[in-house]
């Protein structure tokens, strides 16, 4: 990975202030926001999960998969197989299976896609998320084009998730539990380990690290990652059909974790967050006399990429920190 | 080739033997048919002009290529075919010509990882998911000890890429020792250092020999006398002598071959 | 299946190879010369198949559209490598797997803006609009032949341009060491410009070739992208030779697997793809 895209692990001090801030707003939202905003920052903070296990697989350990949202799309699918027609189902077993659904077809996958490098890497999971898309796609009995719904939220006993401020919550609490266990795993043993595989692969070989276990660990927990975020999206949305596996979505929480800043988790939340808003922001633009500017959206967003890649590539983050780091050292 | 005097007594163990191993790249033979013997508390060093060979040996020993035929054994097993992380694992250390490091850690971070990578619970358990890294005890041990050899306590938390050329070759070392091989293949260490940095690396292998079987791929022939027990000259892959270095210095053909008008 | 089912299956598998071969020969190309990977490669395709139903409805001749269309594409291609792509050969996968990507966005969204979002047709030229009688109540369609044998000159020509003439080993050259090249004296600016611009020109007359069979619509281009990457990987990287391979081996796959296996048939050509990744991971015929 090239120094442009030089991950920052650690933050300026001054940096976490800010997204400590951004936090303590995040849980005082509901309080204030309207329902419709309400779900919407609720589907952000579900991108913002899945956002965060890509960036394990990209920022931390290098591997750029053009087929994350495989690993997304199934576990909704799961929960819309296992959800009765008529009633709702638990949430606390259909959660982990749908989880361990997404962990098991990421480790098949991955043992087949992780001997591979550079160019190729990028290309077979590219291939095996088109693969599991025409799956779905083609079959009938799995809901083919059309997709399938989940007419209820799944049952917690303890909390009712059909209560959309009670869904925020349960959402903000796990998108916190995954950042939280995510930058545990930074400085760990097996995050170094990643690390070192991301900076100088043939290295690690060298010094006895089996890289290929490693990688493989990483693509199959970057893949239950996704899974969690695919079941939330599932259970909050009702309705899953193939796009969620396709290879849009799969460019897009790319893209994500490229706007927010790469390797630090809290890059791929902000990251998820702004890309949410500029899509929004994209597809309500007005008309120009008989031009629909909304309605091509796809043309600015693509602009926009094209512009972020020639002068952005640290993301936004990556501009902060830089503008902060010369703000902290002026005071000196 | 000419052999001159015996190579090794019966008292000295042999740590890794190379019998007979040949590289073919489609039509180019690289290294043809060189068996090398490394001996503990022996220096062998390898000796030969540009494009003899003596990288790409390095490379078959370690695992970084495959053979085309031959066989190669680390403490009496065969290797031959193995990866380089299973030949490392094994007790095989191997430094490189073109620096090979971390850039983006700190000198530190470098050496600490390479000596985790022998304590790690595997990437699958939970446990090294969720335990502190620079809290691995016996790994911090093993990398200060390193460090220490190397001589770069000072320098610990420079960044390995901003470090000078001399500090990234001891930086070198310090993470093939940090994962306490028995055997140490050392691809010119002291490749590009000034004198005083060179005299401080002769210094550390020769504290390294008595514990160690060493190669040495090198280019400085001063330091070569100073510090061989063996010597085995390549040239365009083959051995064309092999044997006590002051018998090769005035080996005929090795005079033609290689060391010629220069001593 | 009896014979002539299964020569028509055949053929159809043998045309459809040859169609993605004229794809993934431009991508591999570019992929093993320049280093780059190219999203935006399908675009080009749905390019060519757009140009060729516009400009035949211009000039009502298809001859003359495939000519025009060709010129233009090729022009474009080396407008596009001049301004963008020149300067993401350095830079790494990930840079050039988001422009490329951006540029999809762009590509499909200006087609929307030019030529709208509905299928259209092209008709087939009468000269080869006929079909050859294979039985009673079978013939194969002329135009299927000269599509195949289109891609077959054009293959051919690729050959002898990169194995039996000076450019040719001027390109080969510059896939194995840039720096050299160009202390040789080979200008290997235009080499990459020429190679660019003949990927896009490749893909671009697959499309208008295609156009009569496959119709001009919105997602063709993504479509054909993926089956390319698929050959491109099963063919190794930089080798056309490999694509030719793999393109026919996925033509074949996939015709017949429609037709025998149907339910599975979608996965086939990527358990091929599997079963190739498990014993050579860089492909079949890996530079």
């Amino acid at each position: 990975m090239s120094d442009a895209h030089a991950p920052l692990e650690t933050l300026p001090r001054s940096l976490n202030i800010l997204l400590a801030t951004a936090l303590v707003a995040l849980a005082a939202f509901p309080f204030v926001g309207a329902d419709y905003y309400l779900q919407m920052v609720t589907r952000m903070m579900i991108l913002a999960i899945f956002a965060m296990s890509l960036d394990l697989l990209q920022g931390v350990t290098g591997l750029v998969s053009l087929g994350h949202a495989a690993y997304f799309g199934v576990a909704g699918y799961a929960l819309a197989f296992l959800t009765p027609p008529g009633e709702p189902v638990s949430l606390w077993w259909t959660l982990p299976a749908a989880v361990g659904i997404s962990a098991l077809l990421a480790l098949i996958i991955g043992f087949l896609v992780v001997r591979t490098h550079g160019i190729y890497f990028i290309m077979v999971t590219m291939a095996f998320a088109q693969m599991v898309f025409y799956v779905f796609f083609d079959n009938k009995a799995l809901g083919g084009s059309d997709g399938i719904y989940i007419n209820f939220k799944p049952e917690a006993v303890l909390f009712d998730l059909e209560n959309k401020k009670v869904f925020y919550f349960f959402t903000l609490a796990l998108m916190v539990l995954v950042y939280v266990f995510l930058r545990r795993l930074l400085w760990s043993p097996f995050g170094r380990a990643l690390a070192g595989i991301r900076v100088n692969e043939h290295r690690m070989r060298a010094l006895g690290y089996g890289t290929f276990s490693h990688k493989l660990a990483a693509f199959t927990l970057a893949g239950a990652l996704a899974g969690l975020a695919g079941f939330l999206w599932g259970a909050q949305s009702g309705y899953v059909n193939p796009e969620l596996m396709g290879f849009h979505m799969s460019a897009h929480v790319i893209m994500m974790v490229i706007l927010g800043g790469m390797g630090n988790f809290a890059g791929a939340i902000v990251g998820a967050f702004s890309f949410e808003y500029l899509l929004h922001v994209f597809k309500d633009l007005p008309s120009v006399g008989a031009f629909n500017l909304g309605k091509h959206w796809q043309l600015w967003m693509g602009l926009f990429i094209v512009a972020l890649v020639i002068l952005a590539p640290r993301g936004i983050l990556g501009l902060l920190a830089t503008l902060l780091k010369g703000k902290e050292k002026g005071h000196d | 080739m000419t052999k001159t005097s015996s190579s090794s007594t019966s008292a000295t163990e042999v740590l890794l033997r190379a019998n007979k191993v040949t590289k073919n790249f489609g039509g180019l033979t690289a290294v043809s048919e060189v068996s090398v013997d490394l001996c503990k508390g022996q220096i062998h060093a390898v000796i030969g002009p540009n494009g003899a060979g003596k990288s790409t040996l390095a490379n078959l020993l370690s695992g970084d290529l495959p053979t085309t035929s031959g066989v190669v054994s680390l403490n009496g097993q065969d290797i031959t075919g193995w990866t380089p992380e299973k030949i490392s694992r094994h007790g095989l250390g191997r430094s490189y010509q073109k620096t090979n490091i971390f850039r983006s850690f700190s000198v530190w971070d470098n050496v600490r990882l390479s000596a985790q990578s022998r304590s790690q619970p595997g990437p699958f358990n939970p446990l090294s998911w969720l335990t502190e890294a620079n809290h691995m005890t016996d790994v911090n041990a093993r990398a200060e000890r390193a460090i220490e050899l190397a001589g770069l306590e000072n320098r610990r938390h420079a960044l390995a890429g901003a470090a000078s050329h001399g500090e990234q070759r001891q930086l070198e070392i310090a993470m093939t020792l940090a994962t306490e091989p028995q055997v140490l293949l050392l691809d010119e260490p002291l490749a590009g250092m000034g004198q005083a940095e060179a005299e401080s690396m002769v210094q550390l292998l020769l504290r390294l020999k008595p514990s160690h079987a060493m190669m040495l791929v090198e280019h400085d022939i001063d330091a070569i006398f100073a510090l061989a027990d063996q010597l085995t000259v390549m040239v365009n892959g083959q051995v064309i002598a092999s044997g006590l270095p002051a018998a090769v210095r005035t080996d005929a053909s090795v005079q033609a071959a290689y060391l010629g008008e220069d001593h | 299946m009896d014979f002539v089912n299964f020569l028509i299956q055949l053929l159809n598998s043998v045309q459809y190879g040859l169609l993605l071969f004229m794809l993934a020969a431009g991508l591999t190309l570019i992929f093993g010369i320049m280093g780059v990977v190219n999203l935006a490669h399908g675009s080009f395709y749905m390019l060519g198949a757009y140009l060729a139903w516009s400009l035949a409805a211009l000039t009502n001749s298809f001859t003359l559209a495939i000519v025009i269309g060709t010129l233009l594409s090729v022009l474009f291609g080396l407008l596009l490598e001049w301004l963008l792509f020149r300067h993401f050969y350095k830079r790494d996968h990930l840079d050039q797997v988001l422009l490329t990507f951006g540029l999809i966005y762009v590509f499909e969204e200006t087609r929307s803006i030019l030529w709208g979002d509905d299928v259209h047709g092209v008709t087939i030229p009468d000269a080869l609009s006929a079909s050859i009688p294979l039985t009673e109540t079978l013939s194969y369609p002329v135009y299927r032949l000269f599509m195949s044998g289109v891609c077959l000159l054009l293959a051919l020509c690729l050959y002898l341009l990169i194995s039996k003439t000076r450019l040719g080993m001027k390109i080969r050259a510059g896939a194995f060491n840039h720096e050299m090249t160009e202390a040789l004296g080979v200008n290997i600016k235009l080499i990459h410009a020429l190679v660019f611009a003949m990927g896009v020109g490749l893909a671009t007359i697959a499309g208008m070739v295609a156009a009569p069979v496959s119709s001009v619509y919105p997602n063709m281009g993504s479509q054909v992208l993926i089956m390319c990457f698929v050959v491109v990987v099963i063919g190794g990287i930089g080798s056309v030779k490999g694509a030719l391979i793999a393109a026919l081996l996925v033509g074949l796959v996939d015709t017949f697997g429609k037709v025998l296996l149907p339910q599975v048939a979608g996965m086939l050509v990527y358990v091929l793809m599997a079963i190739v990744l498990l014993y050579k991971p860089e492909g079949l015929f890996k530079n």
